[in-house]
């Protein structure tokens, strides 16, 4: 059975999972390091660093993630999104090398080369399981429902 | 003195503890919510059709979200946690590629989704091309 293509909506609804993510937990990185050691006898500090500014610029790129992540994912499968997030390294990776002038490995590369064909590999496929629709009867039996609602 | 695994001052088994929190909560928590996102529909036709009012009431209002929520909110903490006793070099990557292959098996077993060879190569490929990334 021929699958759906995207829209190109959808295609941005993607990429801001894919960007939103690893910047966000870059910047929880750096603000998570430079506070001093938690311990979970003291479980409010962890509350605390929440109001640090890293960790709320991090938190605030995360919920873009998440607005992002929950709309994707009303209209494709978990195993198909997930990918799109891992796709986020391979673009960090490229920010450093080409605007940070970061020097980047082989097994980095192969990295991003493995990504790039895994996400290739689930971007070719269906975005949605095909679920079977529902029978006749079923149908039938929801519109007397309906009906009845009506009726009452 | 130069460790095995860049875990700081803390042991193998606490670090692989602390992973595998991340991992358990995180999976947890995306199952939950891509099993409320499904019931609850497409998104944006629920937006053309009431707005993003009705949008955020559809999913404010879906038990099954909550439940999604509360674990992811236990994975963020949980990754807080780790990050502040492990290096990130471990932590990402560990918890990133696991998460994926985790997440493939709980689809497949409870959201029964068609987990098929192309994506089970792609969940594969992407695990090890993270690991490789970040390591």
């Amino acid at each position: 059975m021929a699958h759906q293509p995207l829209r190109p909506r959808q295609y941005l609804i993607l990429g801001l999972v894919a960007l939103c993510a690893p910047l966000g937990d870059t910047c929880l990185s750096r603000g998570m390091t430079n506070l001093p050691r938690i311990s979970l006898a003291h479980p409010g500090s962890l509350i605390a660093a929440v109001f640090t500014p890293w960790v709320a610029a991090g938190i605030a790129l995360l919920i873009g993630f998440f607005a992002s992540y929950l709309t994707a994912l009303s209209w494709a499968d978990l195993t198909f999104v997930l990918p799109a997030t891992a796709f986020g390294n391979v673009i960090v990776a490229f920010l450093a090398r080409f605007w940070l002038h970061e020097p980047i490995s082989i097994q980095r590369w192969a990295g991003i080369v493995l990504i790039t064909v895994g996400v290739g590999f689930v971007a070719n496929g269906p975005s949605l399981t095909e679920r079977p629709a529902p029978s006749a009867e079923k149908v039938a039996d929801l519109g007397a429902v309906v009906e009845g609602e009506h009726v009452r | 003195m130069n460790t095995p695994f860049p875990v700081a001052s803390s042991g193998f088994w606490t670090a692989a503890l602390m992973i595998a929190a991340v991992i358990v909560s995180s999976t947890a928590g995306e199952v939950l919510t891509a099993a409320a996102m499904k019931s609850i529909g497409d998104l944006d036709e629920i937006r053309a059709r009431s707005g993003v009012k009705g949008a955020i009431r559809a999913v404010i209002t879906c038990p099954l979200f909550f439940a999604g929520v509360s674990f992811l909110a236990l994975a963020f903490f949980a990754l807080l946690f780790a990050l502040n006793h492990l290096n990130l070099s471990l932590v990402a990557p560990a918890s990133a590629s696991l998460t994926l292959v985790t997440n493939a098996i709980a689809a497949k077993v409870f959201l029964k989704e068609n987990v098929d060879r192309r994506r089970w190569t792609a969940a594969v490929l992407v695990c090890i091309g993270v690991y490789f990334l970040a390591h």
